[in-house]
């Protein structure tokens, strides 16, 4: 786990503030997941909208980062900034919706666990980099278990096991904390 | 408390695959790409034949200049210049 990833939201924040690159790449990759999930996942844009929307959400946070009073907040900014922007598409009808415009329930519903696998992830971040990385490869990026044995050169006899111990570093983890609320590096 | 089992972890990681990688790329270089259009807006409202060529035919005075912005970049300088 780099530095950077380590440190809080508002540590994040206040060193992009002061021009640090390095920083702001480690603020793109913290939440580029989310951002990309509730483009496509939540209002279900087309590749092409959901981009746009993605490009903007960052465009914006680091244009207006010095407008943000709370620096601790930067989770729900961005949550609201990418909704924001996702719902102005929709109603400007994008290029061409590829796929139906989500009902308000499943929407409401969709958002809500976007939100809490957000929280499992920070909570992730805990974890040794190697259950962090075969976590991410077996459930987030849906790699087979010969292709995680290939890529980490690892026996792929072993991979369940090591998967099932890492989960189970998580879910201590998770339920160490009070609620999944205050997962945020505060 | 929440409490999770280990099969509900696992879905809730699914729920968030990385995103292109070409998306998050264009979103890191943005503090570069926000320096190159503010060069190019300095230089163009203290050329005035520098801010005529771009009217004229931006991507080309660009390409002439040595600048290689990125499309998004582009986008806001057509923006800004199709407006003078």
């Amino acid at each position: 786990m780099s530095q950077l990833s380590a440190l809080s939201d508002a540590e994040l924040v206040q060193r992009c503030r002061a021009g640090n690159t390095d920083a702001w790449n480690e603020l793109v990759e913290r939440f580029s997941r989310y951002v990309y999930a509730v483009c496509t996942r939540g209002f279900r844009l087309n590749e092409e909208d959901a981009e746009d929307v993605f490009q903007e959400v960052f465009t914006r946070v680091f244009t207006h980062l010095d407008t943000l009073r709370n620096d601790a907040a930067l989770r729900p900014w961005i949550a609201q900034l990418t909704r924001r922007l996702c719902l102005d598409t929709i109603q400007k009808g994008g290029r061409e919706q590829a796929t139906a415009e989500p009902l308000a329930e499943d929407l409401a519903s969709d958002l809500e666990v976007i939100d809490e696998a957000f929280t499992v992830r920070e909570a992730m971040t805990t974890l040794s980099d190697a259950c962090q990385d075969i976590l991410d490869r077996f459930f987030a990026r849906d790699q087979s278990y010969r292709t995680i044995s290939d890529e980490l050169d690892i026996p792929s006899g072993t991979i369940a096991s090591r998967i099932a111990r890492c989960l189970s570093k998580l879910r201590v983890e998770l339920e160490g904390r009070s609620d999944p609320s205050d997962v945020s590096r505060e | 408390m929440t409490t999770y089992d280990d099969e509900r972890i696992g879905e809730l990681l699914r729920f968030l695959p990385p995103a292109p990688t070409g998306w998050v790329e264009a979103a890191q270089e943005l503090p570069v790409a926000r320096r190159s259009l503010d060069e190019i807006v300095a230089r163009a409202e203290a050329d005035l034949a520098f801010r005529e060529a771009l009217v004229a035919d931006l991507e080309s005075t660009l390409a002439l200049k040595g600048y290689e912005p990125n499309r998004r970049v582009m986008d806001e300088l057509k923006r800004r210049f199709s407006e003078s």
